[in-house]
């Protein structure tokens, strides 16, 4: 098949800059869980899966610690919170509107502000967040330019070693990859 | 006559087509967050065949929900004097008033939705990205997948984020409707003025938004050639939940007379007769018999299970909804406390004219979305089938392995531990879904699949042309 991808890659020229690591293709999520799990206890740590879908516990045959995204959208929920409080006491201050005899800052009638604002900043710092702590938008990555990338999305399941790993040596890394079962296993450049 | 004044209204019944309208939509809206939502929260593995869609039709709806107010304003220039914007008169909004309770909720659900689905589209987005025949759509694809490359270091917080979107849009979705009906709820006129109202309202939303996704789900699998993907057992659930929900409205319609009488107010008493014997029975009785009534043939597994039979029932329950919501809203306000003011309210052309547009609005944006976005959670459908498990029961990795190599590594155990809640039910995805996708998938799960839809959307054009 080929696709849009295929033939922008053969056109453009690539300029090679230095290696970012050996990558290889698995063609089951048990294989690749496997692998994870050899690398973790060879003491590999710059190390990353690419899958369709998450393999669910991957990130502990991977020895990765746990997102601190929750955090950041309890900050940005408490945020919401504070400013709903706040402009609710802002607009009541500076122009009272006497309703129904209610006091200007009655904080019962706003309980349908808070609880919305809350849940709008939780929101929005739970997506922005996100593509942040993933280091996205990015529309390019070395990882794209292995001849089989677009597996990635479909059915493959890739280990790519990086070379910042202070265990890798190109050579061994990729044999490690091959005795682990990985197919098309090639170098990526970024 | 110009401006609102187009509309049939006159002093008494001074809300009728705008506001049915309005309360119509959100609540067709409900039924995609319920989907993707409360049903993820739960673990019910069969939302993700009909997820992506649903929460699509969410979105549509809102849109077309907006319409009303948008116009309802009178003057539609100055919409965004709802917000708490300064302008020249330096007066703020009333705080303190359900409809600006609705401009945050209606603004914050439609925003949240919207992320949420968004979120949800990404992975997908790039698997179509790298399926792009043309340059044009690789790129289009390409920008709006943001680079997306499956890495798992990414899905560890994506999956975080996606729990947490369902876990603030399940709060919010129930209480969108709960502040639409405080609009009614909080004023004083009888027939609006109960406490019975939110639940009543967020039951209703849910039973009309269903009624919808199985209107459109019917058509789209059809048409789309999804039928092994959205299954008759997916269509059966649904049909369950509108029985379910149907009922729970019925009990709220009796509930309200009963309180009608228990209450010993005159002026409550009246307003219930004269919604059931009034000059507008003929509505109150159309609403009971589509929302009451007839949803009660889903008791029959043969009706839950015909096609024909659940697609025409679906679009009862709507025109059912939207009698509920003219009901209320009109029969309570036509006859106010001085019998010289009351009147009868007929709906003007442009009534009808703006009713119709919102549902062109509506079916337009759903026909883009089937044509340019996966119809279908690709990563979330395949995630769900059996191959997707790391440890499959009957794999060479079995039990047997468990004794082996790692067997002296604590930690090893420990993922597989953790297994025995999660994963259990992606096994599970066996004996839950024999109509489930998975099957025909068996080596290469994703791959077939992936063919049909990946190539789906572009196959769709094909098809359309």
């Amino acid at each position: 098949m080929s696709t849009a991808h295929d033939s922008i890659a053969e056109e453009t020229e690539v300029e090679r800059g230095p290696i970012y690591g050996v990558m290889g293709c698995f063609d089951k999520p048990a294989e690749l869980y496997h692998a994870c799990e050899e690398l973790r206890d060879a003491g590999y740590r710059h190390f990353d899966a690419q899958t369709p879908f998450p393999v669910h516990g991957l990130e502990k045959a991977m020895g990765l610690r746990p997102t601190r995204l929750p955090w950041f959208v309890l900050t940005g929920g408490l945020t919401g919170l504070g400013s709903a409080i706040a402009l609710t006491w802002y607009c009541n201050w500076d122009y009272p509107l006497n309703i129904s005899g209610k006091y200007p800052f009655s904080y019962q009638v706003y309980i349908p502000i808070y609880f919305e604002l809350t849940i709008l900043f939780s929101a929005l710092t739970c997506f922005f967040g996100l593509w942040i702590i993933c280091g996205l938008p990015r529309f390019f990555h070395p990882t794209m330019a292995h001849k089989t990338f677009q597996r990635t999305t479909d059915d493959g399941f890739f280990l790519v070693i990086e070379a910042k790993d202070p265990k890798f040596a190109a050579d061994k890394s990729r044999a490690l990859l091959e005795k682990l079962g990985a197919k098309d296993v090639e170098e990526v450049y970024s | 006559m110009n401006g609102v004044g187009v509309w049939g209204l006159d002093n008494t019944v001074f809300w009728a087509w705008d506001i049915t309208g309005f309360v119509f939509w959100i609540g067709i809206g409900h039924a995609g967050t319920l989907i993707s939502a409360i049903l993820f929260l739960f673990r019910q593995k069969w939302r993700t065949a009909i997820n992506r869609a649903a929460e699509a039709m969410t979105i549509f709806a809102v849109m077309a929900a907006g319409i009303y107010p948008a116009f309802h304003v009178g003057r539609v220039w100055f919409l965004y004097w709802v917000f708490p914007v300064p302008n020249q008169m330096s007066i703020w909004p009333n705080f303190k008033s359900p409809l600006l309770w609705d401009v945050f909720a209606v603004s914050t659900y439609a925003t949240v939705s919207i992320l949420f689905w968004y979120v949800g589209l990404v992975p997908d987005l790039a698997t179509v990205r790298d399926r792009a025949k043309t340059k044009l759509s690789y790129y289009a694809y390409g920008i709006l997948s943001l680079g997306w490359r499956g890495s798992h270091r990414q899905w560890l917080h994506y999956e975080k984020a996606y729990m947490i979107f369902a876990g603030i849009a399940t709060p919010l979705v129930l209480s969108v409707h709960t502040v639409v009906s405080f609009d009614f709820a909080t004023s004083v006129i009888p027939g609006w003025h109960t406490t019975i109202f939110p639940p009543y309202f967020v039951a209703g939303a849910i039973f009309s938004g269903f009624g919808m996704v199985i209107t459109l789900m019917v058509l789209a699998r059809k048409i789309l050639g999804l039928e092994h993907i959205i299954t008759k057992r997916h269509l059966e659930n649904m049909c369950k939940i509108i029985l379910a929900t149907g009922s729970m409205v019925g009990y709220a319609y009796a509930m309200e007379f009963f309180i009608a009488w228990y209450s010993g107010n005159l002026y409550e008493r009246y307003a219930f007769l004269n919604r059931a014997f009034g000059p507008y029975k003929w509505a109150y009785w159309s609403m009971v018999s589509c929302n009451v009534l007839f949803p009660q043939l889903f008791w029959f597994k043969k009706v839950r299970t015909s096609i024909p039979a659940m697609f025409v029932l679906s679009i009862v329950v709507n025109i059912g909804m939207w009698f509920e919501r003219f009901v209320i809203i009109v029969t309570s306000l036509h006859r106010d406390y001085i019998p010289s003011s009351w009147s009868y309210f007929r709906p003007s052309i442009w009534d009808i004219a703006l009713f119709l547009g919102t549902f062109g609005l509506f079916l337009t944006m759903f026909l883009l979305f089937c044509k340019f976005l996966p119809v279908i959670a690709l990563g979330e459908v395949k995630a769900i089938t059996p191959p997707a498990d790391p440890h499959p029961p009957h794999d060479d990795h079995g039990r047997e392995d468990e004794a082996g190599p790692h067997a002296a590594d604590p930690d090893h155990d420990e993922p597989r531990a953790a297994k025995e809640d999660e994963p259990p039910d992606v096994a599970k995805a066996d004996d839950e879904g024999e109509d489930e996708p998975q099957p025909k998938a068996e080596p290469k799960p994703s791959a077939k699949k992936k063919k049909k839809k990946g190539s789906g959307s572009k196959s769709k054009k094909e098809d359309e042309s």
